[in-house]
C-alpha cells in the first residue's frame, strides 16, 4: 500500500516530467536516425524499422558542416581562454582585496546582463565594421567573453572565498610576493572552480546566435548560423536537420552533465546565502 | 595584509576594459541614436530629432502590440516555468530509487541552444510529420492536423510551449538547491507543533525558499524578456506579426526595415522598462 502510494505520488509524476523534459530531444534524435524513405511516408511511424547514420554522414561529407563544427570550435575555446584571463584577476580582487568602489563595480557587472542584445549589436556592427574586425574569429570570441563575463566573474569570485584566507596569509609570511602567491596558492586551489567556469563559457558561447549572426556568418559561420540557415532553405530536408541539431546539441549536453553540480551550486549560492 | 593602491585596479583593468568598448559604449551610442533619424542608405546625413522616435512610439499601434506581447511572453512564460520547476523540484526533493539520475536529466532542455530548442519545437509542431498532430489524432485529441505555428491564435502558444521547456529545468534545480539548504530541525519543530504536511509547506518551506524564489525570478525574467532567438527562428515574429515581441520589433525594425534611429529608441525603452523591474526589486530586497 505505502509502496502504491509512494509510486503513484513520486515515481509517476516525476517519470511525466522528465518524459515532458526528454522526449522532444529524443525524438530528434531518433528522427536524425531515420532512412530516408521514412520522410515521405505519411501517417508518421514512432518508430523506425531501421536506424541509419546515412543523414550525418550525409551531413558532414556533402554540406559545410564539418567546416562549421570547426570555426564554432575555435570561436569557444578563444572565449574559454579569454573569458578566463579577464574574470580571473577580476574575481581574485573582489574575493581578496578591499578598496574604495569595490561594492558598485561588482553591482556594475551585474547590470551587463540587463542589456537587450538589440540594444547593443547595431553600435558593435558599427565598431567592428570600422576596424575591418566584422566576420573574423576575434569579433566573436571577444563579444561572447565579454557578456559572460557577469556570470564568470560572479562563480570564480564565490569559488576563491571559499579558499581560506589564512593560506594566503601563510605564504605572505614565508616571503611570497603577491604574483606569486596568486599563482602557487590560489591558481591551484581555484581549479575545479576554473574547469567549471570554463565548461559554462565553452557551452555559453556554443550555443550562442545572435552574435554569430549579426557580427559574422559568411567567413566565419558557427553551426548554430549554420542550422539555422538550413531551416530556412526552400526544401526543408529533416533528416539532415535533424541530425544537424543532434550533433550540435551534444558536446553541450555533456558538458553540461559533467559540470552541473558546481554549476548549479555556484549559481544558487548567492540566493541561497542572501 | 596590505596591497598597493593600485593592485585592485590594475587586476580589474582588462574585465573593466572589456565591458566599457563592448557594452557601456554601445549602449550609449544606441541612447545617442535614438535622438536621430538614422536611415541604412543614408548614414552620413542623421538629422537631430530630439525626442521624436519615442513620440512616435506612442501613434505606433505595432509598439502597443509588441508590448502586450511582450508582458504575455514573460508572464506566461516565466509563470509556467516557475510552476512546472517548482513542482518538478519539490518531487526531485524526495526519496526515491533513481533520484540521482532523474536529477542530472532534467537539465537537458535547459543545455541546449536556443537554436536547437527552435528546431525541436518546429519539428515536434511540424503540420504534416510532426509527433504533436499525430499523437493527437491517434488520441482523437484533434480532429485534423493543426498548423501550430502558421495560424495567428496557435503561434504564440507554441512559441511560449518552447520557452517553457527551456527553461522549466533552470527553476527546478535552482529551487532544488534552495530545498536542500533548509535546515531539516525546521520542519521537525514545525512537526512537534503539530503542523500538517500544508501547514509545513506555507510556515516552512514557502519563506526558507523566499529569497532564491524572487532571485531566480528576477534572472528569468529580465533573460526571458530579452531574448528574442527563439522566436525569430520559430516564426520570425510571425504569421503576420503575431508572435512580434518588444525586442524583435526593435531589432527588425532597425534591420530589416533599416530604421536605426526608431529601432534604437524601441531598445531603449525595453531596457528602461527592465531596469525599472530590476530596481523595484533591489529596494524591495534592501528592505
Amino acid at each position: 500500500m505505502r509502496r502504491l502510494r509512494r509510486i503513484l505520488g513520486t515515481d509517476l509524476p516525476v517519470a511525466a516530467i522528465l518524459a515532458f523534459a526528454l522526449l522532444p530531444w529524443l525524438w530528434m534524435v531518433l528522427s536524425s536516425l531515420r532512412p530516408e524513405s521514412d520522410y515521405a511516408r505519411y501517417p508518421v511511424r514512432l518508430l523506425p524499422d531501421t536506424l541509419t547514420l546515412a543523414n550525418h554522414i550525409e551531413l558532414l561529407a556533402r554540406t559545410s558542416f564539418a567546416q562549421n563544427m570547426r570555426d564554432s570550435l575555435i570561436v569557444a575555446a578563444g572565449a574559454v581562454s579569454t573569458g578566463l584571463l579577464l574574470s580571473l584577476p577580476a574575481a581574485y580582487a573582489f574575493s581578496r582585496l578591499r578598496f574604495p568602489g569595490r561594492r558598485a563595480l561588482r553591482v556594475q557587472f551585474l547590470v551587463v546582463n540587463m542589456f537587450p542584445v538589440v540594444m547593443l549589436i547595431l553600435p558593435l556592427f558599427v565598431l567592428l565594421r570600422d576596424f575591418r574586425l566584422l566576420d573574423t574569429y576575434f569579433a566573436l570570441i571577444i563579444g561572447h567573453a565579454t557578456f559572460t563575463l557577469p556570470f564568470a566573474i560572479w562563480l570564480l569570485t564565490s569559488y576563491i572565498d571559499g579558499i581560506p584566507a589564512e593560506l594566503d596569509e601563510a605564504a605572505m609570511i614565508d616571503g611570497a610576493t603577491r604574483l606569486q602567491l596568486m599563482i602557487r596558492v590560489v591558481l591551484p586551489l581555484a581549479a575545479p572552480g576554473l574547469v567549471a567556469v570554463g565548461i559554462y563559457l565553452f557551452i555559453a558561447s556554443w550555443n550562442e546566435y545572435l552574435f554569430a549572426l549579426m557580427l559574422a556568418g559568411r567567413n566565419v559561420r558557427t553551426v548554430t548560423v549554420a542550422l539555422q540557415s538550413f531551416i530556412g532553405e526552400n526544401q526543408v530536408h529533416w533528416g539532415l536537420l535533424t541530425a544537424g541539431g543532434t550533433l550540435v546539441a551534444l558536446p553541450a549536453v555533456v558538458l553540461f552533465l559533467f559540470a552541473q553540480k558546481r554549476l548549479v551550486g555556484g549559481l544558487t549560492g548567492g540566493a541561497v546565502k542572501g | 595584509m596590505r596591497a598597493p593602491a593600485a593592485l585592485p585596479w590594475l587586476l580589474l583593468a582588462p574585465a573593466l576594459l572589456a565591458t566599457v568598448v563592448l557594452v557601456f559604449a554601445p549602449a550609449a551610442d544606441t541612447l545617442w541614436l535614438s535622438l536621430h533619424n538614422v536611415v541604412l542608405f543614408r548614414p552620413r546625413v542623421r538629422p537631430f530629432v530630439g525626442l521624436a522616435n519615442y513620440a512616435a512610439m506612442l501613434e505606433d499601434a505595432e509598439f502597443w502590440a509588441g508590448l502586450g506581447r511582450s508582458l504575455l511572453w514573460v508572464v506566461a512564460g516565466v509563470g509556467l516555468q516557475f510552476l512546472l520547476g517548482f513542482a518538478a523540484a519539490l518531487l526531485l526533493n524526495r526519496q526515491f530509487g533513481w533520484r540521482t539520475l532523474a536529477r542530472a536529466l532534467i537539465i537537458v532542455p535547459w543545455a541546449l541552444p536556443s537554436v536547437i530548442i527552435g528546431l525541436v519545437w518546429t519539428w515536434m509542431l511540424d503540420f504534416n510529420l510532426g509527433l504533436i498532430n499525430e499523437i493527437g489524432l491517434r488520441l482523437g485529441l484533434l480532429a485534423v492536423p493543426v498548423p501550430w505555428l502558421s495560424q495567428p491564435a496557435t503561434a504564440m502558444a507554441a512559441v511560449i510551449l518552447a520557452i517553457v521547456w527551456q527553461g522549466f529545468p533552470f527553476f527546478a534545480v535552482t529551487l532544488l538547491a534552495g530545498l536542500q539548504a533548509i535546515p531539516p530541525e525546521h520542519y521537525e519543530a514545525a512537526a512537534i507543533d503539530g503542523a500538517g504536511r500544508v501547514a509545513a509547506f506555507r510556515h516552512v518551506t514557502l519563506p526558507g525558499l523566499a529569497p532564491v524564489i524572487a532571485t531566480a525570478l528576477l534572472l528569468r525574467m529580465i533573460w526571458v524578456a530579452n531574448s528574442l532567438d527563439l522566436i525569430l527562428v520559430m516564426t520570425g515574429g510571425g504569421p503576420g506579426t503575431s508572435t512580434q515581441t518588444l525586442p524583435l520589433y526593435a531589432f527588425l525594425r532597425a534591420w530589416s526595415g533599416a530604421d536605426y534611429g526608431y529601432g534604437s529608441a524601441l531598445a531603449v525603452v525595453l531596457t528602461l522598462l527592465l531596469l525599472g523591474v530590476v530596481v523595484a526589486y533591489a529596494v524591495r530586497s534592501a528592505r
